[in-house]
C-alpha cells in the first residue's frame, strides 16, 4: 500500500550513523553559562527583553520576535544575565551576533513554565499563541518559526501532514533517537499541528535504515488507532537527498512544489519528528524550547551518541563529555556532512539549529583536494535531485552569466551537495551555486530598493491627497449642512445651488468608480505581498541559506507589505470621502464618518 | 558544500586522473589488436603521440606560467594523444604527429584554456588537420601482416620510415608489401560498373584487411563495454551514433545492396565503433545533457554515413565530431531536462529576467 514514487538523481553516501545510535538520549550536564543568539531562526533576530543583571528562570523570555517572521528566546538555565552583546555564533563566515548570555551555578534549576493547555479543547487562537511564546521553530536545520508555519491555513488548503523523519544525511541520528525514545509524543505532536493547519490525514516518511524508530512509530500508531485522523507510516529505500522537502512530498505523494512555490501550494506541511516534539512540549506542557536533542559524533570521540543539551551551551562543554580526542580532531561540522558548515572554533553556543556535531578525524572526512577544471562528464546531472544541468549553471556561475543561470533554474538548486559529492574534479559547485544566488539577491534588492522609495513616494502622495479629500468633504459637508435651510427658505438660490450641485452626482460616481477599482486593487497588492513575503521567507530559510541575505530581503519585503497597507489604508480612507461626499450632494447632509477600518484586510 | 566526497568512500573512479587513467586502460584492447594486425608501427604512433601530448602540454603550461605537475596528473594530454595516435595509419613519421599534436594540444586545447575549455574535440583537431594536409600519407594503411609476419615492416625499416629517413611510401621495392587502402577506401573507389560481390570477389585488398578490421572495431567495443561498465561513459552517445548509422546504411542497403555496404559492414570496417566509444563521448566537446547526448550522437552518425556514401572522404568520423561540436551550444539549450516544480522544460536561449511573480 505504501506507494512509492521518485525524484530524480540522488546518491548512496555511507550512513555512518551506527555509532550514535548504541545508547539512549543522554541528558547533558546543567552548563553554567550560555550564550544565548537572537538570531536562531529564520527571520529577524528577536529584540532583547530583559537587562544585565536581571535574574531569569529557566524559560523565562529573554527576547521578543520582532516583525512577521521571528521567534522568541528563552533562557535555558535560572541564573543572572551578565552580558548582552556581540559573540561567535555558528556561522559559515565565523560571524558575531547579538547574544544574549546568562550564566548560573550549575546546579539550580528553577523552572518559569506556562500553563498547560490541552490542544484538543483549546481553539487556535490560544494554540498559535503559545507556540508564538514558546519559541518553537524547525528543529530540522532550517529553524522556520512554526507558530508562523501552522498558520499557513490561512493562505492554503492544507490535506496532508507529512513527518520528514528521513534524517537522510550521513552520521545525523537525532531524529531517529527521539523517535525511538518519544514515537507516541511525536505522533500527538503531530496530531496537534494537524488540527492547526487542518490537514486531513498525517504520512510519516522514515528511510528504512532506522528499523528501531519504524517499530516505535508502529506501536505509537496502534495504540492511537482512537484518534479519528489517519496516520500512515511510509518506510523507503535510505537514498540522500530524500529527507529534502520537495524529494520527500515527490517521494510519498508523488506530488511536485511548483518552482520558488512552497509545500503548502500543494496542500502540503512537512514538520520534523523534533519540532512536533517541541511544539507538543510548549502546549502540553508550557514548556518553550530551552533544549534540543543533538548528535554528537565523529571518530573523534570516545563516546559518541545524542544528547538533550540546553540551548547556548558552549559545544566545546558537549564535546569534552563526549570524550574529545583534541589531538584527533581535524575539523568540527554543524549539521551533516552534506549540507553543514565546518566551525572554525569549538566554544560557540548550541542553537536551535544544531542537530548534529561532527568531530572528524583528518581519515575521515579528508580535506578536499586541490579543484581541477570541470570536464562536463554529467556525473553532477545523474546525481542532482531537482533535475538540473549542475554542469551548465557551473559555467553560467563562474563567469557570472546570470541571466543564463536563472533561465537553468538555479533557484530550483536545493544546494544538497549532491553533485560536489560525485564531482571527479572536485569542484565545489554549491559554493558557486550560493555565490551566484547571493549576487543575483543582492542586485535584486538594490533594484527593490529604488522600487521601495518609489512605493514611500506614492504613499506621501496618497496620504496627501486622502488628507486633501477629507478635508474637502468636510467643507462640503458643513457647505450643504449651512446650504439646506436657507434654500427651503428661499427659492431663488435653488437654480443657482443646483446649477453648482448638478454636475457633481457625476464626477463623485466616476470617482467612486475608480477609487473602488484603486481599491481592489490596493486590496490585491496587499495579498501579493503577504504571498510573496510568506513565501519568500520559508525558502530563503531552507537549510545552508547564509542568514545575512535572507534577512535583508525580508526585512525589505515587511516594509513593502506595510507600504502596501498604508496605501490600501489611504485609499479607503479617500474612498469613504468621496462616498460621503456623493451622499452629501445626494442625500440629506450625514457627517463625515470613516468607514475605512470596515473594510480593513484581515492581517496574517 | 559537501564536506564529504565520493572519492573518500567508494572504489569508483572518482577523480579526473583516475577516470583518465582507466580511459587509457580501455583503449588497450583495442591497441594490442591493432598491433597484431597491423605491427609495431601502431605502438609506434601511439607512444609517440603520447609523449608529444605530455612535453607540448608541459611546454604550454610552462609559457602560460602555470603549475605543470598537478595539471600534467589529469593524464587527459595523454589520452588525446592515444586516441590520435590510434587513429593514425601505422608507422606515420615523427613529424606528422608533432604536426598534429600541436594542433590538437596546443591549438584545440590549450589555447582555448587547458582541459575543459576546448570547444572541439583535440585529437580530432589533429587529424582532421593531418588528413586534409597530408591526404596521401593518411589514407595508405598497412596491410595485415600481422606482428611477427616475416612480410611486415621490421623494426628498422619502421624506425627509418618513423624518423623520416625513408624517402616516402610511393617508393621502394617494398612499398606494395605492406601499404594499401582502407576497407571503406577501397569500396569507395569501387568501379561503377562492379557490384558490390563481384567487387569482394576481386579480392581488392590484401588478404585478412576485413577480418583484421573487424576484430579491431571488436577490440574497440570491448574497451567501450569497458568504459560503459565503469560509468566514465554514457550510453546515450555511442547507441544513437551507432543506430543512427545502422538505420541510414540499413537504409541505402535495402535499396541497393550492389552499391551500398551493409550496415555491419560501416559498423566493422572503419573508425565507427572507436569513434563511437572513444571519440564522440569526450564530455567536454559532446552535448552535456542525457537528452543532448542522444542528438549529438545521432547527428555524428548521420554526418558519418553521409559523407562516407556522399563526401569525398572514406571515413569521416572525424569531420562529423568536427561538426557536431559546432552544434553543442544549440543542442545544450534546447535539451535541458524538466527541473522538479516546473511543468516543461525550458528551451531555447531567450534570456529575458524570468517573472518571479506567481504564475496562478
Amino acid at each position: 500500500m505504501a506507494r512509492a514514487f521518485d525524484f530524480p538523481g540522488g546518491i548512496h553516501p555511507p550512513a555512518r550513523k551506527a555509532a550514535s545510535t548504541q545508547h539512549r538520549i543522554a541528558t547533558a550536564a546543567l552548563p553554567r553559562r550560555v550564550i544565548l543568539p537572537l538570531g536562531q531562526h529564520a527571520g529577524q533576530p528577536a529584540e532583547p527583553c530583559v537587562e544585565v543583571g536581571q535574574r531569569v528562570d529557566t524559560g523565562t523570555r529573554v527576547a521578543k520576535a520582532q516583525g512577521l517572521i521571528s521567534a522568541d528566546v528563552h533562557a535555558s538555565i535560572t541564573g543572572e544575565v551578565v552580558a548582552i552583546g556581540s559573540y561567535p555564533v555558528p556561522h559559515p563566515a565565523g560571524r558575531e551576533e547579538t547574544c544574549i548570555v546568562i550564566e548560573g551555578d550549575g546546579i539550580r534549576d528553577d523552572w518559569a513554565l506556562l500553563p498547560s493547555l490541552d490542544w484538543r479543547r483549546a481553539d487556535h487562537a490560544t494554540l498559535h499563541a503559545r507556540l508564538d511564546a514558546s519559541g518553537v521553530v524547525g528543529l530540522g536545520g532550517a529553524g522556520f518559526p512554526t507558530q508562523v508555519k501552522a498558520r499557513v491555513r490561512e493562505r492554503n488548503a492544507i490535506d496532508t501532514l507529512i513527518v520528514n523523519a528521513a534524517e537522510c544525511e550521513p552520521y545525523i541520528s537525532a531524529d531517529d533517537m527521539a523517535l525511538r525514545e518519544h514515537a507516541a509524543d511525536v505522533l500527538e505532536g503531530a496530531r496537534l499541528i494537524a488540527k492547526l493547519s487542518g490537514a486531513q490525514r498525517i504520512i510519516i516518511g522514515i528511510e528504512d535504515d532506522k528499523p528501531e524508530a519504524i517499530r516505535a512509530l508502529e506501536r505509537g500508531i496502534a495504540a492511537g488507532q482512537a484518534h479519528p485522523l489517519p496516520i500512515s507510516l511510509k518506510p523507503f529505500p535510505a537514498r540522500y537527498p530524500s529527507g529534502g522537502e520537495k524529494q520527500l512530498i515527490k517521494r510519498l505523494l508523488d506530488r511536485e512544489v511548483p518552482s520558488r512555490g512552497l509545500p503548502a501550494d500543494i496542500g502540503v506541511l512537512c514538520h520534523n519528528p523534533g519540532t512536533l516534539l517541541a511544539a507538543l512540549q510548549a502546549v502540553r506542557d508550557g514548556r518553550p524550547l530551552v533544549s534540543r536533542v543533538i548528535t554528537l559524533t565523529g571518530e573523534a570521540l570516545a563516546r559518541p551518541g545524542n544528547v538533550e543539551a540546553r540551548l547556548g551551551t558552549p559545544m566545546n562543554e558537549l564535546l569534552a563529555t563526549a570524550g574529545l580526542d583534541d589531538d584527533r580532531l581535524a575539523r568540527l561540522i554543524m549539521g551533516g556532512p552534506m549540507m553543514g558548515m565546518e566551525l572554525s572554533r569549538l566554544d560557540l553556543p548550541v542553537v536551535k539549529s544544531s542537530n548534529c556535531l561532527i568531530a572528524a578525524t583528518l581519515d575521515e572526512l579528508p580535506p578536499p583536494p586541490a579543484e581541477q577544471p570541470c570536464i562536463r562528464c554529467g556525473a553532477c546531472e545523474d546525481a542532482c535531485p531537482a533535475g538540473l544541468l549542475p554542469q551548465q549553471l557551473y559555467w553560467f556561475a563562474r563567469s557570472r552569466e546570470h541571466e543564463k543561470a536563472e533561465l537553468f533554474n538555479l533557484f530550483d538548486c536545493i544546494e544538497c551537495g549532491a553533485c560536489s559529492y560525485v564531482c571527479p574534479s572536485h569542484i565545489p559547485l554549491v559554493d558557486y551555486y550560493r555565490a551566484a544566488k547571493s549576487e543575483i539577491r543582492a542586485n535584486a534588492f538594490e533594484a527593490r530598493k529604488a522600487e521601495h522609495a518609489k512605493h514611500r513616494f506614492e504613499f506621501r502622495q496618497a496620504r496627501i491627497e486622502r488628507e486633501a479629500a477629507e478635508k474637502e468633504a468636510r467643507r462640503q459637508a458643513r457647505a450643504q449642512a449651512a446650504k439646506r435651510p436657507t434654500s427651503m427658505a428661499a427659492n431663488s438660490t435653488t437654480s443657482a445651488a443646483e446649477s453648482t450641485a448638478q454636475p457633481q452626482p457625476a464626477t463623485a460616481d466616476a470617482d467612486l468608480k475608480s477609487l473602488r477599482i484603486a481599491q481592489a486593487a490596493a486590496k490585491a497588492a496587499v495579498r501579493k505581498a503577504e504571498k510573496v513575503l510568506a513565501r519568500v521567507s520559508q525558502s530563503t530559510s531552507h537549510k545552508g541559506q547564509p542568514q545575512g541575505q535572507s534577512d535583508g530581503e525580508i526585512e525589505d519585503l515587511e516594509v513593502q507589505l506595510a507600504t502596501a497597507r498604508e496605501n490600501l489604508a489611504a485609499i479607503e480612507a479617500r474612498l469613504a470621502a468621496a462616498k460621503d461626499a456623493a451622499a452629501g450632494t445626494t442625500q440629506a447632509p450625514t457627517p463625515p464618518s470613516r468607514s475605512a477600518d470596515t473594510d480593513q484586510e484581515r492581517t496574517p | 558544500m559537501s564536506l564529504m566526497h565520493q572519492s573518500q568512500v567508494s572504489r569508483q573512479p572518482t577523480d579526473t586522473g583516475r577516470v583518465m587513467a582507466w580511459l587509457l586502460l580501455s583503449t588497450l584492447p583495442g591497441i594490442a589488436t591493432l598491433t597484431w594486425h597491423f605491427g609495431l608501427g601502431v605502438l609506434s604512433n601511439v607512444l609517440l603521440a603520447g609523449a608529444f601530448g605530455i612535453g607540448l602540454e608541459a611546454l604550454v603550461l610552462r609559457l602560460r606560467r602555470r603549475t605543470v605537475r598537478p595539471v600534467l596528473a589529469d593524464n587527459s594530454a595523454l589520452v588525446t594523444g592515444v586516441l590520435l595516435g590510434a587513429s593514425l595509419p601505422p608507422g606515420t613519421s615523427l613529424w606528422l604527429i608533432l604536426v598534429g599534436m600541436v594542433a590538437a594540444i596546443v591549438v584545440a586545447k590549450q589555447l582555448y584554456g587547458g582541459l575543459g575549455q576546448n570547444p572541439f574535440n583535440p585529437a580530432m583537431v589533429g587529424y582532421a588537420l593531418l588528413l586534409i594536409s597530408f591526404p596521401a600519407a593518411m589514407t595508405q594503411w598497412a596491410a595485415p601482416h600481422g606482428l611477427l609476419s616475416a612480410d611486415g615492416l621490421s623494426l628498422g625499416e619502421l624506425l627509418a620510415r618513423v624518423t623520416g629517413m625513408s624517402s616516402g611510401m610511393n617508393t621502394g621495392p617494398g612499398v606494395d608489401a605492406w601499404s594499401g587502402a582502407t576497407p571503406l577506401d577501397a569500396f569507395k573507389h569501387k568501379p561503377d560498373a562492379l557490384l558490390a560481390s563481384e567487387f569482394w570477389a576481386s579480392n581488392p585488398l590484401p588478404d585478412g584487411t576485413q577480418a583484421a578490421w573487424r576484430n579491431v572495431a571488436l577490440a574497440w567495443l570491448a574497451g567501450g563495454a569497458l568504459l560503459l561498465y565503469k560509468r566514465l561513459i554514457g550510453w546515450q552517445i555511442p547507441l544513437s551514433m551507432l543506430t543512427a548509422m545502422g538505420v541510414l546504411a540499413g537504409f541505402s542497403y535495402a535499396v541497393d545492396p550492389s552499391h551500398h555496404g551493409s550496415p555491419a559492414f560501416h559498423w566493422l570496417s572503419g573508425a565507427a565503433v572507436f569513434g563511437a566509444f572513444f571519440i564522440a563521448t569526450d564530455p567536454v566537446s559532446a552535448a552535456t545533457s542525457r537528452k543532448g547526448k542522444l542528438y549529438y550522437g545521432a547527428g555524428i552518425g548521420v554526418l558519418v554515413m553521409l559523407i562516407r556514401e556522399a563526401g569525398a572522404y572514406p571515413d569521416a568520423v572525424a569531420f562529423a565530431v568536427l561538426l557536431m561540436n559546432f552544434t553543442v551550444p544549440f543542442i545544450d539549450y534546447y535539451t535541458q531536462p524538466r527541473t522538479q516544480g516546473h511543468a516543461r522544460p525550458n528551451r531555447g536561449i531567450k534570456v529575458t529576467r524570468l517573472d518571479d511573480e506567481e504564475a496562478s
